[in-house]
């Protein structure tokens, strides 16, 4: 087939939310439940599509602490995805997690901290992991596509065994400039 | 019955620890999760349990923890007991509840239109607000007002049937509080308690 387009290429720049998924099925995560971010269009629609994983999208992000809680004390593992912007919405109910010692793997992709267009992405986006540190939160930064499985493996391990809360923040230079109309 | 003035009428009788006895009379395997405040204190009283989540505090997570573990325990029935002040600052789960329908999902709010840890303040039930029209919005099964015993006796019969969730009951009751009666503070020894009950590690 005659095509410019490099689509082999393209797929292999952003298959990055693939091995977030091989990770977490192999972590046995079986719950995803997700505020939507355009960095997770791609993760979300592999959960959606996957039988075996109950997915929820949420009004607010602090709804997914509360939930993920629960799944816990049923005995299943579970993901919260959201944007930075989420974290904010957090905050108290974050002391969920860390009174009863529960659990919580978060993968966050960051706005407001990297080629940013919009100003009001900036005042979350750059308190976010401090924020969450405050809380008592683990934080795994992550710059390189290429190191998104390992990080996201070890900081499931922390989690789900070592009883801890912990977020993967994925930088906006692994997502991409958001592409905006001007 | 006109909701705004539920809380001045002299026919809103139902003492909220004879409402939680009648919830969980012969409760089986039933699974509880509490609000922070009264609920919990109320549940703590009248039917301790490992099988019993309290929740002392992050207010408004009680029907998304109820979700949680409802959506990993199908066929199993979970029951969330919590008052109207904690179901409001939670209201968005009512709709993420509305888009799953687990069918073993209950919630029975404890309505007494006030704030009752904080000093008796009214709640938005005492200006009309209704949260059992809420959850109708939200597509739950079914969801009413509650202002009598054997309307109570009828939904503990619905809470054990996992098939007909999720439902919520709006229970009116007194403003008055039981004697306080309080669990465990150990929030790492509720959550060991609950999963070795359900036969988790911990």
């Amino acid at each position: 087939m005659a095509t410019d387009t490099p689509v082999e290429e393209l797929d292999t720049i952003e298959s990055w939310p693939d091995d977030l998924y091989h990770v977490l099925k192999s972590s046995d995560v079986r719950h995803c439940v997700y505020v939507p971010d355009a960095g997770h269009t791609r993760l979300i629609n592999r959960m959606i599509e996957d039988p075996m994983i109950h997915d929820t999208v949420l009004t607010t992000e602090e709804e997914g602490i509360g939930y993920l809680a629960g799944a816990w004390l049923g005995g299943e593992r579970g993901v919260l995805l959201m944007q930075c912007s989420g974290v904010g919405n957090c905050i108290n109910t974050l002391s969920l997690t860390q009174s009863y010692r529960f659990p919580l793997l978060m993968i966050i992709t960051m706005r407001g901290e990297w080629a940013e267009f919009n100003p009001m992405q900036i005042s979350m986006g750059s308190v976010t992991a401090k924020s969450l540190e405050l809380m008592g939160v683990n934080t795994y930064h992550v710059e390189r596509a290429e190191n998104i499985a390992e990080v996201t493996a070890a900081g499931a391990e922390h989690a789900f065994n070592g009883d801890q809360s912990v977020a993967i923040l994925i930088s906006q230079r692994v997502i991409g400039r958001k592409k905006w109309t001007r | 019955m006109d909701p705004v003035t539920s809380y001045s009428s002299d026919s809103i009788v139902l003492a909220r620890r004879e409402v939680v006895a009648e919830l969980l009379k012969d409760r089986s395997d039933l699974m509880v999760v509490t609000g922070l405040g009264a609920a919990t204190y109320d549940v703590t009283a009248v039917s301790p349990s490992n099988r019993n989540f309290y929740l002392w505090g992050a207010m408004g997570s009680a029907a998304m923890t109820g979700l949680g573990l409802a959506l990993s325990n199908p066929g199993r029935p979970v029951l969330v007991i919590t008052g109207d002040g904690e179901q409001l600052m939670g209201l968005g789960a009512l709709a993420t509840i509305g888009v799953k329908r687990p069918g073993n999902l209950s919630i029975a709010v404890l309505d007494n239109g006030h704030y009752g840890e904080t000093g008796m303040q009214k709640s938005h039930s005492s200006f009309g607000i209704g949260l059992h029209n809420m959850a109708n919005a939200c597509n739950f099964v079914w969801a009413e007002e509650i202002v009598d015993m054997s309307a109570v006796a009828d939904f503990r019969e619905s809470v054990h049937n996992t098939e007909s969730g999720p439902i919520l009951a709006r229970i009116l009751v007194e403003t008055k509080n039981g004697p306080r009666v309080l669990p465990t503070r150990d929030c790492v020894e509720i959550k060991n308690r609950f999963r070795t009950a359900l036969g988790h590690s911990v």
